[in-house]
């Protein structure tokens, strides 16, 4: 058997109880990732891609219940105290997310903050210690004038800024793992291409794995290694970027490739996948994607379909067009 | 400010040349009423012989110097009577306000932690338990019930009667105690004040735990949350350091604008607990018609008012960066 991944989340699922009915966001994802290794995970606004690694790292809202399995360095995530998951967060395992505005505390300064998440996991580190710290932080995400700025409050920044400032907190303790939700969707196209090279940049360095959420294929064109793709809360295809991009197996994808705009190409409308992600509470029965997929035939309205893999690619549909060797 | 000062003096000023008494009945004994050459006598000594405008005039300059008049009743010039009582009433109003505070806060928080659980429900129950009882009926309930039956606290007052008070340096029981370096008073005073102050601090602690819940609620959904906790810190740290700080600025508000009502509410519970303070004067001052004592009470207290509103707008710069930068 070979090592064990970094990170690796087995059949995870999580559900919501609300007026005493049961909700399935994320209905058995299976995922990993390595140092050094960037995964894209992509997939539209309330796919349950976000709520899946939140629930891996203990941070699924309250009336959440999470199943299945999250193992982080060989040590598994589900059902773990606490105070041992509080340890691992902000430390080995760091999270940014989508709006950096918001996500930054608006009455502490952006030094205070950065110095919190190194005090926190590191009880000798002095409050000035700290803060010399969080100005090389600034640094490191090329923020000029870190000794200034650190004593700044978040709205002094601009929003890249801000997600830099995210990012610095994110890496502060040097963690191994990164997930990263949505990380430039609130931010300009320019700014984006700017953030992702700090990133990928971060990731080489810091030999990071990284996660990367987003419902924009686009962005992972370029940066990720591997790709899944969730559809209603189920890993629907999962390859190396450029065999998902180059021989895409499952129609979801072929869509969402479909959809990305392309400059280089003269066209009249863009693409667009027909419908909306059906609600949590009404999946449709067989496979989840069938409503809205042009080759659905009869099987995938009653039977979920199997996940065919050939080597890195697996897909689940009926029809996977996956190249020669495939096998159920 | 000082505008809205001249105004606070001019209405109380007219607000008692509106009501129906005659002055001339606190000062002049009925028996002497019916003398003519007496009531002339009292209405030139008191200057009720000149015109209305003559008398404002005559009272803003004597303000300016600091007099405020003399008392029909105690025969003292009002200004000395107010400044002595003074201190007692702002050390009930503080005391109040520090226990309505705290336990607003805590329940607040606790309330919006535990929303929807037999904790919030019995923090709402309090709060508005606190703000429909009135302050007198709460007053002599518990006063009978903690002192009477009980015998756990004391009785009214500020001290025990039996007891030598310190001299007066600040006029804050406790503080004049401290300083005259006696503990056993200390803790005497303390103990006549835990009793009156959480009396009147309760309506406000119901008042600012609705709040601070309402403002928790909402930035506890906010993503900053999520980003302390994705760091690694404790609840009590999220809650605390990252939420509660957020919800100082409205907090620190209805702290504020509770002080008004703090200051009405002192003139009931200091006549129930037998508190020298200003509340206690007013009502004294009301029920004899002392014209300058009224109008000295409440002089100083819109003064008060308006400094504790200078106070909150202060305190409002340092709680947010965003209008201490802006």
């Amino acid at each position: 058997m070979q090592q064990e991944p970094l990170f690796a989340v087995r059949d995870l699922r999580v559900s919501f109880t609300r007026h005493g009915q049961s909700f399935k966001a994320v209905r058995g994802i299976s995922l990993h990732v390595d140092h050094g290794e960037v995964l894209g995970i992509v997939g539209e606004s309330g796919s349950g891609k976000s709520v899946g690694m939140l629930s891996a790292l203990g941070l699924q809202p309250k009336t959440a219940s999470v199943s299945g399995s999250a193992r982080f360095n060989g040590r598994e995530l589900v059902g773990m105290p606490m105070a041992q998951l509080r340890a691992l967060r902000g430390s080995r395992i760091a999270m940014i997310f989508q709006d950096p505005l918001s996500s930054l505390n608006p009455v502490m300064t952006v030094g205070a903050q950065i110095a919190e998440t190194i005090r926190l996991h590191n009880a000798g580190v002095s409050k000035r210690a700290a803060m010399d710290r969080a100005a090389e932080l600034l640094a490191l995400v090329a923020i000029p004038q870190p000794d200034r700025r650190i004593h700044q409050f978040p709205h002094e920044f601009s929003g890249g800024m801000r997600q830099r400032v995210m990012i610095a907190m994110a890496v502060a303790n040097d963690p191994d793992l990164l997930i990263a939700d949505e990380p430039t969707t609130a931010l300009d196209v320019t700014v984006q291409a700017q953030i992702m090279d700090v990133l990928t940049d971060l990731r080489r360095r810091l030999n990071l794995g990284l996660i990367l959420i987003t419902h924009d294929l686009g962005v992972l064109a370029g940066h990720a290694d591997r790709v899944a793709v969730v559809y209603s809360g189920e890993v629907v295809e999962q390859a190396n970027v450029d065999a998902l991009f180059a021989r895409p197996a499952h129609p979801y994808t072929r869509g969402l490739i479909a959809s990305i705009p392309n400059m280089a190409e003269e066209k009249e409308r863009l693409f667009s996948i027909d419908g909306a992600p059906p609600p949590l509470g009404k999946l449709p029965g067989g496979c989840a994607f069938h409503p809205r997929c042009p080759q659905a035939q009869d099987i995938c309205r009653h039977v979920p379909p199997p996940v065919r893999s050939n080597g890195d690619h697996r897909a689940a549909c009926h029809f996977a067009t996956l190249p020669v060797g495939s096998a159920a | 400010m000082p505008f809205l000062v001249l105004g606070i003096v001019t209405l109380a000023f007219l607000l008692t040349t509106v009501t129906k008494g005659d002055p001339l009945t606190a000062i002049v004994s009925d028996r002497q009423m019916n003398d003519p050459v007496a009531v002339a006598a009292a209405k030139a000594r008191w200057g009720l012989d000149r015109s209305l405008p003559e008398r404002y005039v005559i009272y803003v300059g004597n303000l300016l110097t600091g007099d405020m008049g003399t008392s029909f009743i105690t025969r003292r010039p009002v200004a000395q009577d107010v400044f002595f009582r003074l201190p007692a009433t702002m050390e009930l109003v503080l005391a109040a306000m520090l226990i309505g505070s705290t336990i607003g806060i805590t329940l607040g928080v606790l309330a919006a932690y535990f929303r929807n659980t037999v904790i919030d429900h019995a923090a709402r129950f309090f709060a508005l338990f606190g703000s429909s009882i009135p302050v007198f009926w709460l007053g002599l309930a518990l006063l009978y019930v903690f002192s009477v039956k009980w015998g756990i606290l004391p009785g009214p007052g500020r001290l025990d009667p039996r007891a030598t008070p310190p001299p007066s340096v600040t006029g804050f029981m406790t503080i004049d105690t401290l300083i005259a370096g006696n503990m056993k008073l200390f803790l005497d005073a303390l103990w006549h004040l835990i009793l009156p102050a959480f009396v009147l601090g309760w309506a406000v602690a119901g008042t600012i735990s609705r709040l601070v819940r309402a403002n928790m609620l909402e930035v506890l959904d906010r993503e900053f949350i999520l980003t302390a906790r994705a760091k690694g810190a404790g609840e009590l740290r999220v809650v605390v350091r990252h939420a509660l700080r957020n919800t100082l600025v409205p907090t620190l508000t209805v702290i504020g604008y509770s002080f008004a009502y703090l200051l009405t509410g002192a003139v009931l519970t200091e006549t129930i607990f037998s508190w020298p303070g200003m509340g206690s004067y007013a009502v004294e001052a009301a029920r004899g018609l002392d014209f300058p004592a009224i109008i000295g009470v409440t002089i100083v207290g819109g003064v008060v008012f308006l400094l504790t509103n200078l106070i909150t707008d202060i305190a409002y710069v340092i709680a947010n960066p965003r209008v201490r930068l802006g």
